[in-house]
């Protein structure tokens, strides 16, 4: 018997004069009890499945068809006004983002007991005690504190945590999860998902999970629809989907989920470098930021942000410099690329003290250390056309004539393996991948001998991220391009560090040789991150 | 698109378009001479051969109106420009330096610009056309003065916002010179709603130059000028009120329109 029977649902949005088909009649059964995973790709149409079932679609979209029966009714007959108390009550919803899910202005434990008066129509008092128990429910310390407390006060996974319990404040009978862990570290997304799944079999609800990570799907659901382009591909028990995929899109996606797949990437054409031994090209010695931190009505705090980091990144190598949000990685990178300026502590390239140099100095260490940023929608200016953005740096460096200019950048368009057309075009009619791209063309365009990558492919789909990183392992093979590499994301670690540093609090936990460190960790925190990345079930 | 179809947006479109012959070509409209009187015919009020009526001198309202539109609109589009070059270029030194050498240069010279706020723009004005002089230049010159203390704290906010986007950080990274940042990356990005602004504050000109003209303070007596114009109305108002009314009418038109425009301009953005 399912909960809920979705058939046939079509939803369209009006951008402009056109129609967009977001999705273009989906089937989909959840049975009682039971997770399912929604998993596609942005652009897929499964965010908007998800605001549909619950009719809270964006202004401009409608549904124009199917149906969505939920425990007997059609959800898309009823009345607002009943539709009003099944949201919330009977069908629970946990948002993407904990950070702005939550009302700023009022208590954790206000918030709460605001749906239980509505829905279970429950006293003050006893709504306030209620509102205690599923703090506790949800595995918060202190959960007559935590109600006293503003959300500020909370972090991502504990403001999560009150999410969820607000999700199964009601006893639904169906939680709808779009993306609920995607903005959370590994070790964070682990707890929560355990929490979701116990509260799932605890209480015996049926829980929808919309992902775009195959590995938290593999590892939580019992079942998996994958979408795409507003369709259906495939969908069945999650060991058959996603252990033996048949359907052709599936396999590239599995193929290409750096949680499921531990294969480590070759470069697709034999290297033509020299098995030189390499010499170190970038050490960073005993690195050191402090920030101060302002709050509010108390005295400016020192915060260590980065704690005496050492490293080094020999020619034509990869080091992956990896840590979970606050570890201080980023700010080690910024420091390593001379774009922030450290406290104590040296930075050298080929065994010159790069650390102080200002001025005309810092512009020639260009043309040696590059960097690509996180996001490949803001590092490039709006205005400007691809093939003047490629040609920048060579205009900044004076390299070449305009026409000269004009021909390295078409032919740093095809290394990059896009299409010379895109030459004119303006970054906001590229996609994500696409322009990710065109910013590591930018970086090369050089010649550099190093490249600093923040978070190159944290913002990109699985299989672009693929072929980003496939481009990355290329390049290097090619040119000798040695990679820092930042990230938090270990299945990208294994796709291509050949060495890894393990940041924790400011602190290297851990470094060495990526094989040994990925296959017998040393440190404890090491092993952690590792056994947290989702898709542990697949492997 | 639908913005620029809506009536209000056409007629907009149609007096500026008129306000550019009439400034540019004025004798396709009004082929009489506008200092040229007839005695006989003083103090007509509007007909059909006398469209704005005649003034004390005899002289056709409606011919003095269309000539001195090139004296106030090109007068306020020169108060626009000195206030939208001197306030941008004010602004986006004051925006770059913040932060590195000047951030001591930025807090002096928008105090300065706070003041140059503070004081009511009219007599800002006053003051410059007192100082150099009656005439029309002096008094762009002082309009344009008065508005570059808004223009230079709206480049100011612009360049630090942008200042803050990535892709300024990256241009550096990549090795492009600051200068060339700034020129490259910043004032582009930075410029649209300083020229939304220009636009907009083009009627507010017009408004102002036609003000101090009517207070005595622009071109010397024969030659025509909408703010002159409705000020030698003034003493015939009990008697012939088409004098002061009509010419007044015509810059509320301009003054309107432009605005509208600039609205629209600034929402398609």
């Amino acid at each position: 018997m399912n909960i809920l029977e979705v058939e046939n649902l079509q939803v369209r949005y009006r951008v402009g004069r056109r129609r967009v088909e977001a999705v273009r009649g989906i089937d989909l059964s959840v049975p009682r009890g039971g997770i399912v995973a929604l998993v596609g790709e942005s652009g897929s149409g499964k965010s908007s499945v998800s605001q549909a079932l619950i009719r809270r679609l964006a202004a401009n979209g409608e549904i124009v068809g199917g149906s969505v029966c939920f425990d007997g009714q059609d959800l898309l007959k009823l009345p607002m006004k009943r539709m009003r108390s099944i949201r919330g009550g009977a069908i629970g919803f946990v948002p993407q983002d904990p950070n702005s899910s939550l009302n700023p202005t009022l208590r954790i434990g206000e918030q709460l007991v605001e749906g239980l008066r509505l829905h279970l129509r429950l006293g003050r008092e006893e709504a306030a005690e209620r509102a205690v128990r599923i703090l506790g429910d949800v595995g918060l310390s202190h959960p007559e504190a935590r109600a006293r407390q503003y959300p500020h006060e909370l972090s991502g996974g504990m403001k999560q945590r009150v999410l969820i319990g607000m999700a199964w404040s009601c006893d639904p009978q169906l939680v709808i999860a779009d993306e609920p862990t995607s903005a959370l570290d590994v070790t964070v997304q682990r707890l929560v998902l355990d929490q979701m799944q116990q509260l799932a079999s605890d209480r015996g609800t049926a829980v929808l999970m919309v992902t775009h990570d195959l590995g938290v799907a593999a590892d939580r659901a019992e079942q998996v629809v994958v979408m795409r382009h507003g369709e259906v591909v495939d969908a069945g028990p999650t060991s058959a989907v996603l252990h033996a995929p048949t359907h052709e899109y599936t396999r590239d996606l599995v193929a290409a989920a750096p949680g499921l797949n531990s294969v480590r990437l070759s470069a697709s054409a034999p290297s033509s470098a020299q098995a030189e031994p390499p010499h170190p090209l970038l050490e960073i010695r005993d690195l050191r930021k402090t920030f101060s931190l302002r709050r509010p009505g108390a005295a400016p705090e020192p915060f260590t942000a980065v704690d005496g980091v050492s490293l080094t990144v020999p020619a034509g190598r990869t080091v992956a410099l990896v840590g979970e949000s606050g570890s201080g990685k980023t700010t080690t990178a910024r420091m390593a690329a001379r774009i922030g300026t450290a406290d104590s502590g040296s930075v050298l390239l080929d065994g010159r003290d790069v650390t102080t140099l200002t001025g005309d100095p810092l512009r020639q260490l260009r043309r040696d250390v590059q960097v690509v940023y996180q996001n490949p929608f803001g590092s490039l200016d709006p205005r400007l056309s691809v093939a003047r953005i490629i040609a920048e740096p060579l205009r900044a460096f004076g390299i070449g004539g305009r026409r000269e200019q004009q021909r390295t950048a078409l032919e740093l368009l095809d290394s990059v393996q896009l299409a010379q057309t895109l030459a004119d075009r303006r970054p906001a009619e590229l996609s994500g991948g696409q322009r990710q791209r065109v910013a590591i063309a930018r970086a090369l365009a050089l010649s550099p001998r190093l490249l600093v990558l923040d978070e190159p492919v944290s913002a990109l789909d699985v299989s672009v991220q693929q072929q980003v990183l496939q481009l990355l392992v290329d390049l290097k093979a090619e040119r000798g391009v040695g990679y820092l590499f930042i990230t938090h994301d270990f299945g990208v670690v294994r796709q291509i560090a050949d060495e890894v540093v393990v940041m924790r609090q400011g602190r290297v936990v851990e470094q060495g040789p990526a094989e040994r460190l990925l296959g017998t960790p040393d440190h404890e925190y090491t092993r952690a991150l590792l056994e947290a990345v989702p898709g542990a079930a697949a492997r | 698109m639908t913005k620029l179809l809506r009536p209000t947006t056409i007629v907009s479109l149609l007096v500026v378009l008129l306000c550019l012959v009439m400034a540019f070509a004025p004798q396709l409209i009004a082929p009489g001479d506008p200092l040229a009187g007839t005695p006989r015919d003083r103090l007509l009020p509007p007909s059909a051969e006398h469209l704005f009526g005649t003034d004390s001198l005899g002289r056709d309202v409606f011919t003095r109106v269309v000539h001195g539109a090139w004296l106030s609109l090109a007068a306020a589009t020169a108060a626009v420009l000195i206030g939208g070059v001197v306030g941008g270029a004010i602004g986006l030194l004051c925006g770059a330096a913040r932060g590195r050498v000047g951030t001591a240069i930025d807090f002096v010279v928008m105090r300065f610009v706070d003041v140059l706020i503070a004081v009511p723009g009219i007599l800002l004005a006053l003051i410059v056309v007192a100082t150099l002089g009656f005439g029309p230049w002096s008094i762009a010159l002082g309009v344009g003065l008065g508005a570059a203390g808004s223009f230079a704290r709206i480049m100011r906010a612009q360049v630090l916002r942008v200042r803050g986007e990535e892709y300024v950080e990256a241009a550096a990274v990549l090795g492009v010179r600051p200068l060339g940042v700034l020129g490259r990356h910043i004032l582009p990005n930075a410029a649209r709603p300083v020229l939304a602004m220009a636009a907009l504050e083009l009627g507010t000109a017009v408004l102002s130059v036609s003000a101090i003209s009517f207070l005595g303070f622009g071109v010397a007596p024969p030659a025509p000028e909408w703010g002159a114009l409705v000020s030698s109305g003034r003493d015939y108002i009990a008697t012939s009120w088409w004098l002061t009314v009509l010419p007044g009418a015509v810059i509320v038109g301009v003054v309107l329109a432009v605005t509208r425009l600039a609205r629209v301009i600034g929402e398609a953005r």
